[in-house]
């Protein structure tokens, strides 16, 4: 029985590690002009997003929740951020000209997205 | 849902340069015609236009312009802000209520267990733990949902944030506790211990520390408040030649308004009417009534003092100077310097990694704890995921930087980033430009040395060969000749040959105008006014040497007065430990003069303007950190080149992109205000991210255990849970120390 809990927790802790780190989420969604991104229980919703370089394309951050921490968007790499109202969508338009991965995440860091440039 | 397709909104622009019906067919066209736009009506009375689509109002507004016409959103600049301050009231308020809920749950029983007064497993006890189990799982649910939810959307997602740690604490503490309850022989005797009372407190400690937080943290963007607060919300406007007050966001482009003394502004302008002077401190800290006549612009947010003018609205909504500054501001509050990096990458690994060391904990006292090791496996491991706490973590550099950035444009400075408020603190070396920067940059004439004692012809011949130049000398000169009202002669094949002097041909005569380099050059000789010019140069006055046809006519000085508190500001930056250095285009004497005057370390003179920014990568060459201050136009590649660049404002200009820092008063001591406020910044950031590892970094092991083998004590998982609501608290009433800011030894 001490043997059995023993592994279990192990294959937890390679469930952690393999769940949070290693494995990519499936929630990918491509955008060509616009896409809503719902701001809602400590996570961005589509947390992913692709877009052609050179593209020209708006995110509509529409936030529902209420926490804070939610109140702002940063685009650390971008030099952008915009606060979130709750009551009303906020439109940020980008143009991005060079391939790679751009996050988007709250003040703290716990609400976190990318943006991938293909 | 359908993500691709963004709401339909409505967007009202006021549409400027219409003059007839014909404009509105125009407007109206360029509108439709804009991708995304479903609806597009123009209003010829109003000068309005109102959209419908899915589109924002920058791409409309670019399209009208490029149409040939003006245009600004109209919207209200306070909504925003009234609707946020609501909406986080409301949410204080509930996180008030659920904390109070959970406390009356948990406090009895909490104090039960203190004095042993817990019923057992058997019979009515039995009975009493079930409707704690009940009563629990409401305020689980009730006060502590929103963890559970936003726990289980986030590992969906692939992702693990604080809800993760709580909701995992908590409900193992209450799923472990409801097992006890209901199957007591699953565990040993000395082990049936249930942890609701636990679940319940953590909930409420959290809680509450959370709307100890939001009142903190409402605390550190009163600096933008403060700038939103400054807009008025109505405005007396003329129309169809009656006084009419209307709302702010109704106010059109190129609108005529009334302004009262005493009243604020609510628009930038020109005045078209009258004469008055206006308080700007609230923007640029100087303290001084600026006056302001026919033609002058005022701005947004400022005080009318004593006049009454009719203004002309030139700029509106988000267009305004008060609406660059708070967007500015904002955008700069919430960017992150590299001190944050580090911080941002822990603060992303960090809850998967506590996930890990709980289950680390949990296999340590499962095989080599004490009996009753269920419990102590229960306890540590729980204890351990209540304690961790990445919110202190992330919120450590984000919440100062909030504070220092808009306590510094309390004192009107605008710092553009989080970056440039970091190096602003490592500064060693700050570059002064002479003009404009040390002295007003308004020089006038001061001496007229001429050949044959006609001062006046020589005046003559001057300005009139400089009145096609934009130097600020030339204007020096031209404004002396207007003074004495001498007439001016046309000026033939104008050439400036910049950092030398200019040339023309004024009555047929060919007329040289410069320094002493470029009489060398010209091969004019000047050695009969030599000393007078080394005379007037070692009075910080500017030679410029005359010539006519090969011949030297004589000398016109100038003189730029310094400004009255460089002296003291410069005095400033030499006791916060920077070398001053003055960099001028100047000739060596005059720059001499007035860096003896001003007490700069180093004087780099005779520079030409393309120099400057190497003269900038010289001194970092040589190790040093270099902050360029100037205007901002003339000097952009010098302030682009400098680790930062410091643009010198005239009142309230803002547009300044090349800096780092915009200064909105014109005084040197806004250079020294920004080095403070920064030094400041970074110690609390230091404070903060030194807290928050400590606390971590000690919480976590002392929370698993590791000081029992030597102390036979463990930590109880609701001082954990007191801690962890604290430790953000604590960061975030850290951070607002620096409201309490004031530059040393202030003028």
């Amino acid at each position: 029985m001490d043997m059995l809990i023993n592994l279990l927790a192990l294959a937890f802790i390679g469930f952690i590690v393999w769940w949070f780190w290693l494995a990519k989420s499936g929630d990918v969604q491509m955008v060509r002009d616009s896409i809503d991104v719902i701001v809602d229980g400590g996570i961005y919703s589509p947390a992913i997003i692709e877009v052609g370089r050179g593209q020209s394309i708006i995110l509509n951050f529409i936030r529902r929740d209420v926490s804070p921490c939610a109140g702002q968007v940063i685009f650390a790499e971008l030099g952008i951020s915009a606060e979130l109202p709750l009551t009303e969508s906020k439109k940020i338009e980008l143009t991005l000209d060079n391939e790679g991965e751009f996050g988007f995440t709250c003040q703290m860091g716990m609400y976190r997205g990318k943006l991938i440039v293909k | 849902m359908d993500s691709n397709v963004s709401k339909q909104t409505i967007i009202r622009l006021s549409v400027g340069g219409m003059s007839c019906a014909g404009c509105v067919a125009a407007v109206e066209d360029t509108l439709k015609a804009v991708p995304g736009v479903a609806e597009a009506n123009v209003n010829f009375a109003e000068h309005t236009a109102e959209v419908m689509g899915s589109v924002t109002a920058e791409v409309l507004i670019n399209a009208v312009v490029a149409a040939g016409y003006e245009a600004a959103e109209l919207k209200g600049g306070n909504e925003e802000a009234e609707q946020k301050e609501a909406a986080e009231l409301e949410y204080y308020r509930q996180l008030q209520k659920q904390s109070v809920v959970a406390a009356v749950v948990g406090a009895p029983l909490f104090l039960m267990g203190l004095l042993g007064a817990m019923p057992g497993m058997s019979g009515a006890g039995r009975l009493f733990w079930l409707v704690v189990a009940a009563l629990s799982l409401f305020v689980l649910v009730y006060s502590g949902g929103r963890f559970f939810s936003g726990a289980w959307k986030s590992f969906k997602n692939h992702n693990a944030n604080m809800d993760t740690l709580i909701a995992l604490g908590t409900g193992t503490a209450w799923g472990y506790s409801l097992l006890i309850v209901l199957v007591p022989t699953l565990v040993p005797e000395q082990a049936r211990h249930v942890y609701f009372e636990a679940a319940v407190i953590i909930i409420a400690l959290i809680n509450f520390g959370s709307a100890l937080e939001m009142r903190a943290r409402g605390k550190t963007s009163e600096a933008i408040k403060r700038l939103v607060g400054l807009q008025p919300k109505t405005a007396r406007v003329l129309r169809n030649g009656q006084e009419v007050d209307v709302p702010i966001e109704q106010v059109g482009l190129d609108e005529t308004l009334r302004l009262r003394p005493g009243e604020k502004i609510a628009v930038d302008g020109v005045i078209i009417e009258g004469h008055t002077s206006v308080n700007e401190s609230m923007l640029s800290g100087e303290p001084m009534p600026v006056e302001k006549q026919l033609g002058d612009e005022v701005v947004a947010g400022t005080i009318n003092k004593s006049g009454t003018v009719l203004f002309r609205a030139t700029r509106i909504g988000k267009d305004t100077a008060l609406a660059r500054i708070i967007e500015m501001v904002r955008q700069a509050q919430n960017s992150k310097p590299a001190i944050g990096r580090l911080a941002d990458r822990i603060a992303a690994l960090f809850v998967p990694t506590v996930l890990i060391i709980a289950v680390l904990t949990f296999l340590a006292w499962f095989n080599f704890g004490p009996e009753p090791r269920v419990a102590y496996v229960l306890v540590t491991t729980m204890t351990v995921l209540i304690i961790a706490c990445p919110c202190a973590l992330g919120l450590a550099t984000p919440i100062s930087i909030m504070v220092g950035v808009g306590k510094a444009a309390e004192y009107g400075v605008l710092i553009r980033n989080g970056e440039a408020l970091q190096r602003a603190g490592q500064l060693t070396t700050v570059v002064l430009d002479k003009t404009g920067t040390v002295t007003e940059g308004r020089p006038t004439v001061t001496k007229l040395v001429a050949i044959d004692g006609d001062q006046e012809g020589l005046l003559r011949l001057a300005a009139s060969l400089e009145a096609g130049s934009e130097h600020p000398l030339a204007e020096a000169i031209v404004t002396a000749a207007k003074q004495r009202n001498l007439d001016l002669a046309k000026v033939k094949n104008f050439t400036a040959i910049a950092g030398h002097g200019v040339q023309g041909e004024v009555n047929g005569q060919q007329l040289l105008l410069g320094n002493q380099k470029f009489m060398v050059d010209q091969q004019i000789d000047f050695s009969a006014f030599l000393d007078q010019a080394q005379s007037l140069a070692a009075q910080a006055q500017t030679p410029m040497f005359v010539a006519a046809d090969g011949r030297c006519l004589g000398i016109v000085a100038v003189a730029d007065p310094i400004k009255v508190d460089s002296r003291a500001a410069i005095e400033r930056l030499q006791r916060a430990g920077l070398k001053v250095v003055m960099l001028t285009g100047d000739n060596r004497a005059t720059a001499e003069a007035v860096a003896r005057q001003v007490g700069v370390d180093e004087v780099m003179a005779e520079v030409l303007p393309g120099e400057k920014a190497d003269k900038v990568a010289e001194l970092q060459g040589r190790g040093e950190v270099v902050a360029m201050v100037g205007d901002g136009i003339n000097d952009a590649p010098a302030l682009a080149r400098a680790d930062v660049g410091f643009a010198i404002g005239t009142g309230t200009d803002v547009a300044i992109e090349s800096a780092d820092v915009t200064l909105m008063r014109g005084s040197l001591h806004g250079v020294v205000d920004a080095v403070e406020v920064s030094k400041a910044t970074l110690r609390n950031i230091k404070q903060n991210l030194f807290g928050a590892f400590v606390y971590n970094s000690l919480g976590i092991p002392v929370a698993a255990g590791l000081l029992f083998p030597f102390t036979g004590l463990l930590l109880n998982p609701v001082i954990a849970g007191a801690a962890m609501a604290m430790s953000s608290v604590t960061v975030v009433s850290n951070a607002n120390r620096l409201r309490w800011f004031k530059p040393q030894d202030k003028h």
